[in-house]
Order: C-alpha cells, then structure tokens, then sequence
C-alpha cells in the first residue's frame, strides 16, 4: 500500500532488541551480551525465558505494521518494549530517533501520554467510568481541563460511530463496541504511534472482520504509524503494509504480505501460509500475460491483424493507440466484416478492464462476466498485461494445490 | 535424650518479655498514652453528643432517607425505619446510639489505618510478609488477651472498647483492600502506564476505583466485626447495647437479656444491608 513511502522518516525502531525474563546470578547477563557464541549459549540458560531475541526491525512514518505470531511468539512482549512497559534485557528502541532506554521514567510518561497510545486485547476498560471518561482517560492523565478533555473525547467517540453512548458504562456495551472504546480512548489523545495489542481477537468473527473493514478505512483517515499484533495470518494479510513474522521469540520473516504469501523464506513461514489462500494475496499484476500479441496499434493493416488472429488462435485483439492506450477491442469475426466492408478496425469503446492492483476475487469476477480475457490498465489507460482464462485456471489449480 | 529434652523444655521468657513490654510502655510512655486516650475519649463523646440531640424521629427519618439515597431500594429503607422503631420501643435507643458512636469511632479508625497498610501489602512483598502474621494474631487471638493491656493503657471506659474493636476489626479491610488491588487485571494497570499515569494517578483513578467493590467488602466486614465486640467492650466499661446485655446477665434476667441481644442484631442487619457493596457494573461484586 505505502511501498512509494521508503523516504519517509523512521518512526519506531528496535536495535538487537532482548528481552530474558529470569534470574541468573549476577552479571551473567552482561558477560553473555559480549560472548561470541550467545546465540547458542542462550539457548541453553537454565531457569530463564528469552521472549524476545535479536528483534531488530524499524517502521516508518504512517506505516502499518503487524506483528505477526502465535502466542508464546513474544510478539505481545516485544510491543511492550516499545513503549517501555517492559524493559529491554539489551538492546536499544528509539522513537522519533529518541532512545527510550536513555530517557528518566518522567520523560518517558511523558512520551507515552503525547505520542504513543495503545489498544489492549481484552478493551482494558475502567468498568466504574462511564464510556466519555473512559475515553477522555489519556488526557485526564496529561492534565487536560475537563471541559478540552470532553470535547476531544466526544470527537475521538464520534470517530468510531459511538455518539451517543457516551453517559453508559463498559458492560452495558458488546464486545465490539468495548473495542471501539478502546479504540477511541486510543485516539483522543491524537497520539503519533498507535499500538494494538490483539485488539480483535477476542472478538466474534463476524464482527472481526467488519472491526478489520472498518479499522482500514479509520486508519487512511488518521493517518497514524501502527504496530498492530495478530496472531491471525488472515488479518495480518488483510491489515498490513508490512508484516514481522515472529516465532520463539525472534523475527524469521519481514516484509510485505505479498513477500510473505508468496516467496516464504524459511519452512516456518512456508508451512503457515501454507494454509492461507494465495487468492488473499494475489492481485491481477501476479496474473496477467504479456500483452503484446493481445495488442494491435490502430493503425495497423486489418488483414495482418486478421491473419496474426488466425495464426495465434487469438479470438480477440486490443487495439490501442501509439501510446498503448486501450481504445477498444476488436473480435475476429469484427476484423472479418470490417475487411469485407473495407473499412479499418476501430475497435469498440467500454471494454472492462482492471486496474493492476485488484485482488484476484474481482479479476474472476470481471473475467466470468466477460467473453474476452480481461485488460489491465494502468492509472493512465494504457494496457499493462492481459488476464486470460487459461491464466485464472492454472492459478487456482497451483493455489488448490500449494 | 535427656539433655537435648531439659534444653528443649527450658521455657524461652515470651510471656515475661510481654509483660515487660506491657510494662514499660505503661510508665514510660503514659503520657503519650493518656493524650491518645483523651483524644479518642472527646471523639467519642461528641459524637455520642451529636447522635443523642437529634431527637429519635428525625434521627430515624434521616437514617431512611440515607438508606434509600444508598440503596435506592423500598425494602431497606422500609426495614431501616421499622428497626430503628423497635429499638426505640423497646427503650434501647440510647444504648443504641452510644453503641452506634462507638462502631464509627471504631470503623473511622480502623478505616483510616487499614486502607492505606491494606495498599501497602498490595504493592509491597516485604510489608504482606511482615503483616500476615500479624493480621492472623489480630483475628485469632482471644480479645480479653489484649483486653487487660488496653485497661492498662487507656484505663477504663470506651478507649480501650475501641482499641479493642480497631485490633478486631482492622485484619479484614487490610486484608480485602490488598485483595482488591492484587486483582486488578494486569491489562487495567498496562492500560494506566501505557498512557502515561504516574504512581499517583495509578493508585487513585485505577487501582482505587478497580479495587472498590473489595474495599467496600472490607468496610461492612469491619463494620461487622466492631459489632460482634460491643458485648466485650463492655466488660472493660464501654456503655452502650452491649452494656445492657452485661446488666440483664449479672441479675439473670432473660427477657432484658434477649432484648437487647436482639438489639445489637437488628443494628448488624441494618448497618450491613445499609453499607454493602453494590453489584458492581463488571459483575464482579
């Protein structure tokens, strides 16, 4: 989504990031830091869990970014040390190029009531303040005078579609409007960074996925830097600018949901997604054929045209102009009649095509509406490649296989 | 054996270091003492004082009123009014309202101790390991233990009938009150330090208010408690319900006797269905 952005600046970033809950005699820690062999030698410490190892990973400005594992992944841990609710064994996270490790724990309040804000997994919500103080909770805490605190958090309520709900108190509330609160508690501090803790798995999964659809359209509108955790690889998928696969503790895969999907780069990550549909992922660009023996320029000799048809089998050809601008199309049977009628082939106007980044649900859909196989046209109308049937089925074919 | 058994059996002086204590603190420190009692003493009775000159109708209507504005509930209100109007009937109202004086001195007391040493255990291992013992020797120990120590301390009277009733009825609110705070789900106290909340603002908009429906259970538990040692408080000179239950045994009347006992039962039910935590909105009473 955000791949244009690599420019923008670096907003949360883990330096060879620790975190070993335990006891080990004194400085035993600090001499390991250094030795050579850590790697190996920490596997073997008795008495300790290293929930987190060697995380080492920055997200950028406006950048969603999940992390992804299952429970025990450390991911939970590793979004606290973000934010400093746990401190890091070693290594180093900076926020806005500000290392939290170096900060007094009055600073670092301080950072946490302005910039960073968090959602919780199970809402988190004071269950004795009504929904309006519930949400005005950040700012209550930074000092903010009540009247400031009421408008903003009936603002940051109106956001999530809560109006009105704001003299009820948590219980009287379903689950999903709980997290909404949370949500909007979230955001009435207009924080820069946004971290979610699982915020939809307790939730029912109707309601998961409308939260996720709704979640999308909020998280344009806001324009914050997230690090959302799931340990739902559907809705990392669905979520994500960028995904941090997690496993004991250590990232084993970073990058796009498509890097992910696609070109797994260990067996853990190729046995999770094993199970995903390549179809969440895949998007026409990953479909479509070389255009160019679908493709005649306007100005081409019809009879040439007709004959190429003949001889490629092509029941269909684009005509375009110089510029591969899609004019239209032009059937065989079209070519045949207009050669008889002498006239050139112009091709027809309001051929359906697809931009390149459709997922591959609308392709099939395009494609089963239509007899010719479908154009995918760049933002400017030219043609970029062609959807074939033959093309849709080997995909499904490879995907009912993988 | 029979060495090992004589340096067994030679008795450690526990009880002669207890009264040594006792003791000392008796003629060492009798003025501190004396200051103690006297405040507590002129506590009491301004508050018996203010109790005694409401005149029992408006006394009673106050008190409905009160249950109502507390419970929102017809029944208690209904049952406080008719139960202050048995008390009254049956000529126990001024025993009742010295009794009344002294379970608030009593509560107030023990309230303000037990609510922050309660905090305390909750945030400190060191202090729950230290006061557990204590709290279990507080509850336990028979009260005419302490009893005499709180005549020598405070001399007769309503004092030590308080002293006697804040060692009795204090274990319960440290205890619930710590309970409380140890049970706030960790997402709530995360949720307080990831926006930014300091020890203060932790402890009085998260901790506090997540705690109350246990600390409230604590206070009617308390309450309880104070009730159950009017009758011993009496012994050592506490007037009161309690006093009347002494008077009715010494000339073996049982009717005055059973009055009164009723008395001290219809107060308890009142105090308790006036002062009981409501069923909070989490469900979690």
């Amino acid at each position: 989504m955000n791949q244009g952005t690599d420019a923008t600046a670096e907003k949360l970033c883990c330096r060879d990031v620790w975190k070993i809950f335990g006891k080990l005699p004194g400085g035993a820690l600090g001499q390991l830091r250094n030795a050579p062999q850590r790697q190996h030698e920490i596997q073997t410490l008795p008495g300790c869990t290293v929930a987190v190892r060697e995380a080492d990973f920055s997200v950028r400005e406006g950048e969603l970014f999940v992390i992804m594992g299952l429970s025990g992944s450390g991911k939970s841990t590793l979004m606290r040390c973000l934010n400093g609710l746990i401190r890091p064994t070693w290594g180093e996270v900076f926020v806005d190029g500000r290392s939290l490790q170096a900060i007094s724990a009055k600073q670092l309040r301080r950072l946490r009531q302005e910039k960073m804000a968090m959602v919780f997994q199970h809402f988190a919500l004071l269950p004795h303040r009504t929904i309006l103080d519930n949400v005005a909770l950040g700012l209550e805490l930074q000092g903010v005078s009540k009247k400031r605190r009421r408008a903003k958090a009936l603002e940051a309520l109106e956001l999530v579609g809560l109006q009105g709900w704001e003299r009820n108190h948590p219980v009287e509330l379903s689950g999903g409007m709980q997290q909404r609160v949370g949500l909007a508690r979230a955001l009435a501090v207009d924080p820069q960074i946004l971290l979610m803790d699982e915020p939809f798995s307790a939730l029912d999964p109707l309601i998961r996925r409308q939260m996720q659809d709704e979640f999308l359209k909020l998280a344009a509108k806001v324009k914050k830097t997230i690090v959302f955790i799931t340990h739902d690889l559907d809705e990392a998928i669905r979520l994500a600018d960028r995904i941090a696969m997690m496993k004991d503790g250590r990232i084993v895969q970073m990058g796009t949901p498509e890097q992910i999907v696609l070109e797994p780069e260990n067996d853990y990550v190729e046995e999770f997604v094993a199970s995903v549909s390549r179809a969440k992922v895949i998007t026409a660009r990953h479909v479509m054929a070389d255009p160019r023996p679908w493709t005649s320029r306007r100005e081409e000799d019809p009879l040439a045209v007709l004959d190429r048809m003949k001889k490629e089998d092509l029941q269909c050809v684009f005509i375009t102009d110089t510029d591969r601008r899609l004019l239209g199309v032009l059937t065989r049977e079209e070519a045949a009649r207009k050669i008889r009628g002498g006239s050139a082939p112009a091709g027809c106007n309001g051929v359906p095509a697809i931009g390149p980044d459709a997922p591959l649900s609308e392709v099939v859909e395009q494609a089963a509406s239509s007899i010719h196989p479908t154009p995918v046209l760049d933002g400017r109308g030219r043609i970029l490649g062609v959807v074939t049937r033959k093309r849709l089925l080997q995909e499904w074919k490879q995907d009912l296989e993988g | 054996m029979n060495g090992i058994m004589e340096v067994l059996t030679t008795k450690i002086p526990l009880g002669e270091g207890v009264a040594w204590l006792v003791d000392t603190l008796t003629t060492r420190f009798s003025a501190q003492f004396r200051f103690v009692s006297d405040m507590l003493e002129g506590g009491i009775q301004a508050l018996t004082w203010c109790l005694s000159a409401l005149h029992p109708l408006v006394f009673i209507a106050l008190c409905t009123a009160l249950a109502w504005f507390i419970r929102k509930s017809k029944g208690v209100a209904l049952a406080c009014a008719l139960g202050f109007l048995l008390l009254l009937n049956l000529g126990l109202w001024e025993s009742m309202v010295q009794t009344l004086a002294l379970i608030i001195a009593a509560t107030l007391l023990s309230l303000t101790l037990g609510i922050p040493m309660g905090i305390l255990n909750a945030h400190s291992r060191t202090a729950y390991f230290v006061t557990r013992p204590l709290l279990d020797l507080m509850q336990t120990i028979p009260a005419f233990v302490y009893l005499i120590p709180a005549l020598m301390f405070f001399g007769l009277g309503e004092v030590p009938g308080v002293f006697a009733t804040v060692v009795f009825a204090m274990p319960p609110v440290i205890r619930l009150t710590c309970l409380g705070i140890q049970q706030v789900p960790t997402e709530r106290l995360e949720a307080g330090r990831a926006f930014g909340a300091n020890w203060w603002q932790m402890l009085l908009k998260i901790e506090i208010p997540s705690a109350m429906p246990s600390i409230l259970m604590g206070v009617n538990q308390t309450i309880m408690m104070a009730l159950s040692m009017v009758v011993i408080a009496a012994l050592i000179g506490a007037e009161g319900l309690g006093a009347s239950v002494m008077r009715a045994l010494a000339v073996v009347d049982v009717g005055m006797g059973f009055e009164s006992g009723l008395g001290i039962v219809v107060l308890a039910m009142l105090l308790d269905r006036i002062v009981r935590p409501e069923k909070t909105p989490d469900g979690s009473s």
